[in-house]
């Protein structure tokens, strides 16, 4: 019984954090672009700097009609938002915050496996949408999106797998454990192409081409409203969380900080993650979108050999070690 | 296999993890049916998402973690994504799609059963009446990794050869095109030109099925 509660706690508490960080994330995306492009938006709800502008946008995602067009295939069409945000909830899980077993949702043997696999199964969400919407642009932008995330994943994999190896270990605790100081020079290369290719596959600005408002009206999501349009977006944030954290879990020592990892450990995870989603947020707003061919041309001449070349590296440093 | 230890065990009183074993595998089973009877294309591979999904779900039950993990990695996250890149590459009409049927129905069923047949009865043939004890992890990636360099090391390197060779094919035969157009060039604008008339007639008599299906 004790078991049940403490599993049920977990859950709880973690899906918690999943409906909480999107949405900080989401309003403090809307004040630093605001300010770093010096037009200010929304500043009365609520009182200060206009906090209270994101509660009202979700009443009013909530209150509008809910549409699906007469030529969508129905069933798909509804059902593409729930594969679109489950899976970072699922993701979510297995990231630890902290060096005690109480502070990870779930200890996962082969944590990055895991991660890695939900976090694409997410993508076929952003897929169902384009295809069912019986939409050219929609269909255009899926087609993208599929494009983006075969082109993208294979960099992200041999990143992430060169932390493995130098771990020694696949599970998300274990390589946060097994961190040293060193490793941040060590594995910057493959830090940096986990980063950027985590954000192809959120589409975030600069990679956005799938989703352009201004070149194909969004992509996938063109024919969505209401609710269904809100839990989109809401997954693009939960995206944001889950890739700065996995970055922060695999390349930056997570919960090491100066002072060791003693007592608050919890709170230099935190940081970093937060950190790393305004450096999401500063690309946004600085970087212009690459073209589509760009796009593929960044991942398959310069992100693909940069990862080959940080695994050579890992490995020989480890044989150099031992 | 030092995994499976033969102990007294009966098919009556099972276990909740046999009984969740059978259930999704009856999910899965279901899945795949439907996968290769549906008569839309694209709900065929969503589907197959499922089918393969529900393997991933009885390695998990096998306590075969890592293999679980790259079935969903691999299957569900590459290999079904390219099957729909492909299909919206091509043609992906909603509703039916009357040209998706093949006369070769029979002959595939017929297949299809051999094969299952062969599986099971190799399978069964195998392993006869060990059991595997699930109560501790048997399938993590620390035993799965030794037992793979250890004792499968030479088929598992014979595999890799073999997709490099197809990966070493797959780029040649893409290259060829590239330096046969270059070399005749004159000719190759010839044929591109017909290339493209026959792709602007495709892309139009899929618009007008398109609009047929709806």
């Amino acid at each position: 019984m004790n078991d049940a509660l403490d599993v049920a706690l977990r859950l709880l508490v973690v899906f918690v954090v999943f409906l909480a960080l999107p949405l900080v994330i989401g309003q403090t995306e809307h004040k630093v672009m605001a300010h770093m492009q010096g037009r200010l938006g929304p500043m009365y709800a609520g009182g200060f700097h206009g906090w209270a502008q994101l509660v009202a946008d979700g009443v009013k995602f909530a209150q509008k009609e809910d549409v699906v067009p007469a030529d969508a295939d129905r069933r798909v069409f509804q059902l593409a938002p729930a594969v679109a945000l489950l899976p970072y909830l699922l993701v979510l899980l297995a990231i630890p915050i902290g060096p005690s077993e109480g502070a990870v949702g779930e200890v996962i043997d082969a944590g990055i496996f895991f991660v890695l696999a939900v976090m694409g199964v997410g993508v076929l969400g952003s897929l169902m949408a384009g295809w069912a919407s019986a939409n050219k642009f929609s269909l255009l932008g899926g087609l993208r999106t599929a494009a983006q995330l075969l082109a993208y994943e294979l960099p992200m994999l041999l990143a992430a797998a060169s932390v493995a190896m130098a771990a020694g270990t696949v599970s998300l605790p274990g390589i946060v454990h097994a961190f040293e100081w060193w490793w941040l020079p060590w594995q910057i290369v493959g830090a940096l192409v986990f980063f950027v290719a985590g954000l192809a596959e959120l589409q975030r600005p600069p990679f956005d081409m799938p989703v352009a408002d201004s070149e194909i009206i969004f992509g996938a999501y063109t024919e969505y409203t209401g609710l269904r349009f809100a839990l989109f977006l809401l997954a693009e944030y939960a995206g944001i969380v889950v890739l700065c954290g996995l970055t922060t879990v695999l390349f930056l020592g997570g919960w090491h900080g100066p002072w060791g990892a003693d007592g608050l450990g919890w709170v230099w995870t935190l940081l970093k993650t937060a950190v790393l989603a305004f450096v999401v947020i500063w690309l946004r707003v600085s970087y212009p979108r690459l073209r589509e061919d760009q796009l593929q041309k960044l991942a398959w001449t310069l992100l693909v050999p940069l990862a080959l070349a940080q695994i050579a590296l890992t490995g020989i440093v480890k044989v150099a070690i031992n | 296999m030092n995994v499976a230890a033969a102990a007294p065990q009966g098919f009556l009183s099972p276990t909740g993890v046999e009984i969740a074993f059978v259930l999704v595998g009856l999910v899965t089973l279901g899945a795949a049916v439907v996968t290769v009877t549906t008569r839309q294309l694209v709900h065929a591979a969503l589907w197959l998402v499922v089918a393969l999904g529900g393997l991933a779900v009885e390695y998990l039950l096998l306590t075969a973690e890592f293999i679980a993990w790259v079935q969903v990695l691999i299957y569900v996250g590459s290999v079904v994504v390219l099957l729909l890149f492909g299909l919206m590459l091509t043609r992906a009409p909603i509703g039916r799609s009357p040209d998706a049927d093949s006369g070769n129905r029979p002959v595939a069923l017929a297949v299809a059963l051999a094969a299952a047949a062969a599986l099971v009865w190799v399978v069964v043939d195998a392993f006869r009446t060990q059991w595997v004890d699930l109560g501790q992890p048997q399938g993590t990636t620390d035993v799965t990794g030794s037992i793979l360099f250890r004792h499968w090391v030479l088929p598992f390197e014979a595999l890799s050869v073999l997709l490099l060779a197809a990966l070493v094919g797959a780029i040649v035969l893409s290259r060829r095109n590239a330096t046969a157009r270059d070399a005749t060039a004159r000719d190759a604008t010839a044929r591109d030109a017909a290339a493209r008339d026959a792709g602007s007639r495709d892309a139009v008599s899929h618009d007008t099925g398109d609009k047929e299906q709806r």
